[in-house]
């Protein structure tokens, strides 16, 4: 019987089974922010403890609240700071070289084809883009990891998903998540690994597979993944390139993690996404999804667009091309995160800073700010987000507000007219 | 801090409530666990229940639906029931690292049938609930009014073992 991507890393990283069924994976990747590490580094410190298994594993980003907002959240910073330069932790992204974790350790190479990665954040999934198991993990499972480099799993079953077709113009991994979502519910995945395959995962980037990736824990599971392929390796190999002899080397290399053919599933489910619209969220759940045109001139208050599900330039790109020389309506306020300083560059020499600020956007630093209603556009009770975020909870945004998500290119359609409106209507 | 299992229930009768209901995401600033107790809840809208009222402040058992602590990864949200003395969730099902904090801390989070949540649900009109958890024998007991029922609950041998040690740090520091 073969095995799924999933399962093979599973048993590559096998440390322990003390009960059936309860397997112990050793970590390549152990990721740490500034909200969930300092109460692990604390309690380790209380213990007794303030060891880590290996600092060049471990990798840190101050990323929710940065630059600090007040004194709390200078603390958090101080404290994770602080553990760093403590352990000669090198991969240590402070204020003007920090981004939103799930955009920044990518990009940085850090994340490889067959890795088990943990960070303190639900939205580590994001990883599994490379073909690797990345779970978000709550402190405690972080603490250890920290300190022994292991955590237990119970091993999930794989669902998944192969999507066939082209999408439209103007349709985007966005829409494709948000629609997987709606069609899984989100605890349709609960325990499960979502195996995203197909032709219209081959033909995506990295950037694309990431926003994939990101929402796997929007349906409750424990990581998105997609094998390594041709466009995996072309996003590693200046981080590779010393460690194989081409890049047919490297996919060959990382072609021991495919998923078997006669791999077995828990269930798989085919969507031809030829006719899929941009879509959008109602309600507070992000399995209540419909297609944009359903919602089209519902008003909002607010536009973000950044955060680890579409901060990346891929993303800024989208919105640029239909904000350029339009402005924002007057009723809208418009926010947009680069997610991290190197995207921030790489727009700015596009020439795409320029079309957001001429459109009427703030734009901010890198962080995860307003996503989770932390810092840099917080809502009023009462006032409606259009979002590339990833959760559309009661009060994610601030307490009272509501959260419409969505894709870059949709949410800067609405930033036009002001209300939710269709990116291919304009 | 020594757990216990057993107390007066607080029926929250809705599926995916989520971490940010629980405790909101502008809490997170807070690095000590027992600065979260005022804020459990309190972004959580659902008709009779009120986060400064009498029935939580009592509760020691949170009981509830399906896909409960959905969302964040966030272990403020075990540790703010911690901190406000409820050791003990009982639900249909819940969202994968919800469930496993929850453990990791030595805490209960134990997974019922859905008709067998119905049945508590269904004690809840004749007044309080009190709930006790007996952990060698995996029975839940239930009695409100005249009325005790008692069901049975599966729980596996490494989730025992974690509250058993007091949490995943204790058990792993011992072990690797």
């Amino acid at each position: 019987m073969g095995k799924t991507i999933a399962e093979k890393i599973f048993a590559a990283h096998l440390r322990d089974e003390p009960f059936p069924g309860a397997k112990v994976l050793s970590l390549d990747r152990v990721l740490c922010h500034e909200i969930t590490t300092p109460v692990a580094i604390a309690d380790l410190q209380a213990r007794g403890k303030d060891r880590v298994f290996d600092r060049s594993k471990i990798k840190a980003v101050i990323d929710h609240v940065t630059p600090s907002k007040d004194s709390k959240t200078a603390l958090q910073a101080k404290m994770l700071r602080d553990w760093a330069r403590h352990h000669e932790i090198t991969d240590f992204f402070d204020v003007g070289h920090n981004g939103v974790c799930h955009a920044i350790f990518p990009e940085k190479g850090y994340i490889r084809p067959g890795f088990t990665v943990i960070m303190g954040d639900s939205h580590t999934c994001t990883h599994g883009a490379f073909g690797a198991f990345a779970a978000g993990v709550g402190t405690t499972d972080l603490e250890v990891g920290i300190l022994k480099g292991v955590c237990a799993f119970r091993e999930p079953a794989t669902i998944r998903i192969n999507l066939t077709g082209t999408l439209s113009p103007k349709v985007y991994a966005k829409d494709v998540i948000l629609f997987v979502i709606g069609q899984l519910g989100v605890n349709g995945a609960t325990d499960r690994v979502i195996e995203f395959r197909g032709p219209v995962i081959e033909a995506m980037s990295m950037e694309s597979r990431m926003t994939l990736c990101n929402m796997a824990i929007e349906a409750g599971g424990t990581s998105g993944i997609c094998l390594p392929d041709m466009t995996t390796v072309d996003y590693l190999w200046p981080f590779i390139s010393g460690e194989f002899a081409s890049r047919e080397a490297a996919l060959a290399d990382y072609q021991q993690w495919w998923s078997d053919d006669d791999a077995v599933y828990e269930k798989t489910l085919d969507f031809d996404i030829s006719t899929l619209e941009p879509m959008v969220t109602f309600g507070f759940k992000p399995d209540c999804v419909k297609p944009v045109r359903e919602m089209a001139g519902a008003p909002v208050d607010q536009i973000y667009i950044g955060t680890c599900t579409n901060g990346r330039i891929e993303d800024l790109r989208e919105a640029a091309a239909i904000l350029k020389g339009k402005t924002i309506s007057a009723n809208v306020r418009g926010i947009v995160s680069p997610a991290t300083p190197k995207i921030f560059q790489q727009a700015m020499q596009e020439g795409i800073i320029d079309i957001f600020m001429s459109a009427g956007f703030c734009v901010t630093n890198p962080t995860c700010g307003a996503c989770l209603g932390m810092s840099n556009g917080v809502l009023a009770e009462g006032e409606v987000c259009a979002s590339t975020s990833n959760r559309n909870f009661n009060g994610r945004m601030g307490k009272g507000g509501m959260v419409h998500l969505m894709s870059p290119a949709t949410a800067a359609a609405t930033a036009i007219t002001g209300v939710l409106t269709d990116p291919r209507s304009l | 801090m020594k757990k216990h299992f057993t107390g007066p229930a607080i029926f929250l009768d809705r599926s995916d409530i989520n971490t940010d209901e629980i405790i909101p995401a502008k809490y997170l600033t807070e690095v000590t666990k027992d600065a979260l107790k005022p804020y459990i809840l309190e972004d959580l809208k659902l008709e009779g229940f009120d986060p400064n009222g009498a029935t939580l402040k009592n509760a020691k058992v949170v009981i509830t639906r399906a896909n409960f602590g959905c969302g964040s990864s966030r272990e403020h949200a075990p540790w703010v029931f911690e901190v406000n003395d409820i050791h003990t969730i009982i639900a249909e099902s819940y969202a994968r690292i919800f469930r496993q904090n929850m453990f990791n801390g030595g805490m209960l989070a134990i997974e019922l049938p859905k008709e067998e949540i119905e049945k508590l649900f269904t004690l809840k009109p004749q007044g309080d609930v009190e709930i006790a958890v007996d952990l060698d024998k995996q029975i839940i007991t239930a009695a409100a009014g005249q009325e005790c029922i008692g069901i049975p609950f599966e729980l596996s041998p490494f989730d025992k073992a974690l509250v058993a040690a007091g949490g995943w740090v204790d058990f792993a520091d011992a072990r690797y």
